[in-house]
């Protein structure tokens, strides 16, 4: 087994023009959310404290909001569904497409069907199904995975969507100048939404006690998505649920600045249910499935905190080890730290192919200081290695501990072992088979070592004192 | 993670010195001693300390951790403040514990936390030094790295507010400060990669203000950053920041 961890082999591998691509765009997010935040708020920190406990709240009392949020969501006219898990999902989505006789549809940018691959499940069901998104809409066309929760192409650059779009037809030429591929991409979204049946769309939040679905974008995409179609479904995981309207005043205020730098994204519907008397615009039909796919059994374990989170990618973009490995590296619809905590767990019964993720960070909390919903990210990163050890996940480079805990509990064993350390100034450590020792000194010296020095120091200052 | 109860504060101490002053940077341990007898504080060195078992912690094997953690607890057991000259092992003792114990809540542990400094939140938010009576000979541009494990103490402020009193001492902040060096323990040398461009990144921007001096608080972050750039040929001095705080004094 290699001595290296799946993730640092990943990031050895990625070109420098991703890397850059993907740095660039990361610390650029980091540098816009602190100064939107700081400049709006005098302790944004408070306002992360409270969001954090209002979805705290909301996951304790989760059975009474989902129970209020479904009531309120028939009431207004929705069909409300749920789902266990991923295949559940899918055959209740394809379900309500064929009673409708859908044979097209366009999609937003949501995270869930990322989790559940509808996408794919559909095209081999023989539905088309086109991104609206403009980053997703590039990801469907490379046959790619987005990277980021909220910037899918984050590892592209505008050369490679030009030279995609011309390839795949989208434009007669290529030319990477920004401003003209999102041109071009309108043209050709524009004939998809006229031509589609039905609309899919995520949730950002859902509140339960109007049953009023929120959705934000910058492109207006969900609008238009739904503006011409007779049915909307919104798959929705059921952590999305606010207790009140008023409570969106925080959420959405946190959102977009912690996503995007922000004060709010440009487009937020809020839906109050499908076409009715009073309601003249959008669908006639609202189709509303609530996805569990592995939260509940999360929201029972000790890593609940996760279900807080409101993907707004925060943490992928200050964590130090992302902005080096890219979201690919983490195999999964989630990168970053939330991705490494959620990733394991809603994998379930396959934990064990996950259990690395937890351990892609230097633990710096960069992720918990930035976090809208104050998710203590390295506690549950931290908690997911002790339950990888406690199963017995083999680990890559994992240096065995119970000879350190022999040794760090037996003073006098210590004493002899620091003193001893000292032997190591004398030899040829470079070529020493120890992994450990290699990897350190494969791009770094290590210091002298001076065992048992403070010792001697400090008995005989202490005579002398 | 910071302590939000009342830690003691006394002229009589326990020192943790932390098993990499043991192993490498005796020194730091010895200004740690140096300087806290200077501010009238008798300083208790228990012999039998080992290391406060974060290395084993953090790779999920909190059997081994826990036993560690035990040990450390039973060395430095009583009422007297425990003083570390490492973010990092005082977070362990505040935070790591807290979260290892959960299940097994123990007297000696909880009494840890409540009792462990790291020592420049001590001299600064314990003892109330605001200023330090030290001095450069010249003009000295200080780069300070205020270690991950002190995102949220008291520490990073203090160091800043006594560093700036030094006569001819500036602190120059430096870009990205709020990124990680990249060492986190065993993290440096099971993701190798990852970890050295981590801590490239961190000495190009602390290379951009062109420091005199690195200033840490945590040797573990020092020596890996120090270890990268003597293998690529651009060291920056540093030092622990006790070791500041001895070598300015003015006597």
């Amino acid at each position: 087994m290699s001595s290296v961890q799946p993730i640092d082999l990943y990031a050895r591998r990625i070109s420098d023009e991703k890397q850059l691509s993907v740095m660039d765009g990361t610390s650029t997010g980091t540098d816009k959310r602190y100064r939107i935040l700081h400049a709006d708020y005098p302790d944004p920190d408070a306002l992360r404290r409270l969001a954090g406990a209002i979805k705290d709240h909301t996951l304790q009392h989760l059975d009474t909001y989902l129970d209020a949020a479904d009531r309120a969501l028939t009431a207004n006219g929705a069909q409300v569904h749920y789902a266990a898990d991923a295949a559940d999902a899918r055959s209740v989505i394809l379900a309500i497409l064929r009673g409708h006789g859908v044979t097209r549809l366009t999609k937003s940018k949501s995270m869930a069907a990322e989790e559940i691959h509808l996408n794919r499940f559909l095209m081999d069901n023989g539905i088309e199904c086109t991104e609206s998104d403009l980053g997703e809409f590039i990801v469907q066309l490379d046959d790619d995975e987005p990277s980021h929760i909220v910037k899918p192409i984050i590892h592209k650059n505008r050369r490679e969507i030009a030279t995609t779009f011309q390839r795949e037809g989208v434009a007669d030429d290529y030319n990477d100048d920004p401003e003209t591929i999102t041109r071009r991409a309108r043209v050709h979204l524009r004939g998809k939404y006229l031509a589609a049946g039905a609309c899919i769309t995520g949730a950002n939040f859902v509140c339960a006690d109007s049953g009023r679905l929120v959705l934000v974008t910058n492109e207006g995409n969900t609008r238009f998505g739904m503006a011409p179609v007779p049915v909307h479904i919104a798959l929705v995981g059921i952590e999305k649920l606010v207790p009140r309207e008023c409570d969106l005043a925080v959420f959405l205020n946190l959102l977009g600045r912690s996503a995007t730098g922000q004060q709010l994204t440009v487009y937020t519907e809020f839906i109050a249910g499908p076409r009715a008397a009073g309601r003249p615009d959008g669908p006639e039909h609202m189709h509303v499935v609530f996805l569990d796919n592995g939260r509940s059994d999360i929201l029972a374990s000790d890593c609940r905190e996760i279900l807080r989170c409101i993907r707004c990618g925060a943490c992928q973009n200050v964590c130090p080890v992302y902005r080096q490995a890219s979201g690919h590296a983490y195999r999964s619809t989630y990168g970053g730290p939330v991705g490494a905590v959620l990733t394991p767990l809603l994998a379930g019964a396959d934990f064990a192919t996950y259990a690395d993720l937890p351990k892609a960070s230097s633990l710096c909390g960069a992720c918990r200081e930035v976090c809208p919903v104050d998710i203590p990210i390295p506690d549950l990163l931290l908690r997911l290695r002790h339950q990888a050890h406690r199963e017995a996940v083999p680990s890559p480079g994992a240096v065995p501990m119970s000879p350190f805990a022999k040794l760090a509990t037996s003073p006098s064993l210590w004493r002899t072992a620091m003193t001893m350390s000292k032997a190591m100034n004398h030899l040829p450590v470079q070529v020493a088979p120890i992994a450990p020792l290699r990897n350190w000194l494969g791009s770094r010296t290590l210091p002298e070592s001076r065992g048992g020095e403070f010792r001697k120091w400090i008995k005989r200052h202490s005579n002398h004192s | 993670m910071s302590a939000t109860h009342a830690r003691p504060v006394g002229k009589r101490v326990l020192l943790m010195g932390t098993c990499l002053c043991d192993a490498f940077f005796d020194d730091v341990a010895r200004a740690t001693v140096e300087v806290l007898e200077h501010l009238g504080v008798e300083v208790l060195y228990p012999e039998d300390q080992t290391c406060c078992g974060q290395p084993a912690f953090n790779t999920g094997d909190w059997d081994a951790s826990r036993q560690v953690a035990r040990h450390c607890a039973r060395v430095f057991v009583g009422d007297l403040p425990v003083i570390v000259p490492s973010g990092s092992c005082a977070a362990m003792h505040l935070h790591g514990n807290r979260l290892q114990f959960e299940q097994e809540p123990d007297d000696d542990i909880a009494s840890l936390a409540a009792r462990t400094w790291e020592v420049v939140d001590f001299i600064h938010n314990g003892l109330g030094v605001t200023r330090w009576p030290g001095r450069f000979d010249t003009p000295t541009r200080i780069a300070f790295h205020r270690s991950c494990h002190c995102r949220d103490t008291g520490t990073g402020a203090a160091a800043r507010a006594l560093l700036s009193s030094i006569a001819h001492a500036e602190v120059v902040p430096f870009g990205q400060a709020e990124q990680c060096c990249g060492f986190g323990g065993t993290f440096a040398v099971t993701f190798p990669h990852i970890s050295a461009q981590m801590g490239s990144l961190k000495i190009d921007h602390i290379r951009d203000i062109q420091p005199d001096l690195l200033a840490g608080v945590d040797m573990s972050c020092l020596m890996h950053l120090d270890g990268l750039a003597a293998a690529q040929g651009r060291r920056v001095p540093h030092k622990h920041v006790v070791q500041i705080l001895r070598d300015t004094l003015i006597s």
